[in-house]
């Protein structure tokens, strides 16, 4: 009995240390109000099933040790035993309350998801999400061509405010997961899809693909980036800009080593000739925290080994290695992190 | 010992396909670059045993997974905006026998590499020599120059007409349906 509550006290605190740290991937830690009433539901149905538990193993160790025959002798078999009147009430009404259990937890969850889909704003912020293997391509569409932000792996919005999420993928399934914020939503090749999603804390929040889709699904994240309405108005114009052009000769050099080798073949930047799709927008690389979808911190020595072998970083990743010249890499290491 | 036999036969045919499911990922950029060695022509001064052109690696020959690549490859770098799926428009088709600068691997990697006149553009600096086999796999398989077990499917776009599961039910006429009846 005593070992048995040293375990349930463990238990306890395992359970509290989950709760209350303070975990950037985590939907233990909510941080806008979709996230906080799935929260919410998580732990009615954990209680419920706590105690279901504690009630069954109860029954199940006295039904396990009273009555119990010790001696070899023939059981009488009686047509109506006493007590089995009672056993049958005590099994229809543990049915019952089954039943009813069940019921409730599938009200709730219907009840939850109501609510968690039921944020709406007028002129809210537009987010188009697209999933690539193995990266996620970040959209902020504009009426005007010209002021359309494209970015990767870095969903910013604003604090306090609802933004409709739309999804798609350009290859295979994926699925858009930030924990901390809302459920888990598939980008479907050919299918837009569309939610809402609103964070109520300031902070950086990480996400995960949620459906198998090749070698690096495993390393294939992003950031959600929630700051307040003017920092993420500064952003957006920011980001609006195209790539400066270079100033000195190092960065200078740096272009001309991105535009004559196989850099330019998949990615763009603004402001210069390098314009395919097929891997991230590079416009201002410099802005963001980490590159190679959340794997690695935005270094300078992170960005070369990246460049140079991202095969033993990321196997099957569809980004080549580029053996090149060390004063050719440092040049164009230089011009990659002035692309603010 | 006799039961033994085909068992170990059976085994033994495991083997083969092996190759088909090789993957590389990290491939070493190549010492020697072949792009000056590729020899495009079989014609030589002098007689004597003809000079060595690269051949295609056999692994990119054999594995399923690099001709994919190539399939890949081909989209991503807008070979298919001229060549359109090896069906040829703007530039020739590839999936027929008509070869204007040859068939060979090394010829085709030599166009890829080197680009052609009237159009072709080179990669050369462009590209890894690796992605530029994987291309030059996938291309051999459009005109069924690779095991057919390696090739990849042909693309759903690349169809003329929809999938006869998606059309309405017709019934047979003529002579490929109900034979005719005498009258």
């Amino acid at each position: 009995m005593k070992r048995a509550a040293q375990l349930g006290c463990a238990t306890v605190a395992i359970m509290l240390s989950a709760a209350c740290c303070q975990a950037q991937q985590s939907a233990m830690n909510p941080a806008g109000p979709q996230a906080g009433k799935i929260e919410w539901l998580f732990w009615v149905i954990f209680w419920i099933a706590f105690v279901v538990y504690v009630l069954v193993i109860i029954a199940f160790t006295r039904a396990s040790t009273r009555n119990r025959v010790r001696e070899e002798r023939p059981v009488p078999v009686l047509e109506n035993p006493p007590g089995e009147r009672g056993a049958a009430i005590a099994v229809h009404s543990a049915l019952a309350i089954t039943v009813i259990t069940l019921f409730s937890i599938l009200v709730m969850s219907i009840i939850t998801g109501e609510k968690v889909e039921g944020i709406t704003s007028k002129n809210p912020v537009t987010i188009q999400v697209t999933g690539h293997q193995w990266w996620w391509e970040v959209t902020y569409p504009n009426l005007q061509a010209d002021q359309t932000v494209i970015t990767a792996n870095e969903v910013h919005v604003p604090v306090g405010k609802p933004v409709v999420v739309l999804t798609n993928s350009a290859d295979v399934i994926h699925s858009f997961w930030p924990p901390n914020i809302h459920g888990k939503h598939d980008l479907l090749p050919g299918y837009q899809n569309a939610f809402w999603m609103q964070v109520d804390q300031p902070g950086i929040y990480r996400g995960q693909c949620a459906e198998f889709c090749g070698y690096q699904h495993a390393h294939m994240g992003f950031a959600i980036v929630a700051e307040s309405a003017d920092d993420f108005s500064k952003w957006l114009e920011q980001q609006r800009k195209a790539a400066e052009t270079p100033h000195d000769p190092e960065t200078s050099r740096g272009e001309q080593v991105f535009l004559g080798h196989a850099c330019v073949m998949c990615h763009t930047i603004r402001g210069t000739t390098a314009g395919s799709r097929m891997g991230p927008d590079l416009t201002h690389l410099a802005s963001r925290h980490m590159i190679a979808a959340e794997t690695l911190p935005n270094t300078r020595g992170a960005l070369a080994g990246w460049i140079v072998d991202p095969q033993s970083i990321k196997p099957g990743s569809q980004m080549a290695p580029n053996p090149l010249d060390p004063d050719e890499l440092n040049a164009l290491l230089a011009f990659l992190q002035s692309l603010q | 010992m006799r039961i033994h036999v085909p068992l170990v036969l059976l085994l033994l045919l495991t083997l083969f396909s092996c190759e088909r499911e090789e993957r590389r990922f990290r491939q070493a950029p190549s010492a020697a670059s072949t792009k000056d060695t590729v020899q495009v022509s079989g014609l030589h001064p002098g007689g004597g045993p003809p000079q060595g052109s690269p051949q295609l690696p056999s692994y990119y020959q054999e594995s399923a997974y690099a001709v994919n690549e190539g399939k890949r490859l081909f989209n991503q770098y807008n070979c298919s905006g001229c060549h359109a799926n090896g069906g040829g428009g703007i530039g020739p088709p590839l999936m027929d026998r008509g070869w204007i600068y040859g068939s060979e691997p090394g010829n085709i990697f030599a166009t890829v590499m080197q680009g052609r006149p009237n159009g072709m553009p080179s990669f050369r600096n462009r590209i890894p020599e690796y992605q530029g086999w994987e291309i030059v796999a996938y291309v051999r398989s459009l005109s069924g120059q690779l095991p057919s077990d390696v090739a990849p499917a042909r693309s759903d776009d690349a169809y003329f007409k929809p999938s006869e599961e998606s059309m309405p039910k017709q019934t047979p006429t003529g002579i490929t349906g109900v034979p005719e009846q005498k009258k």
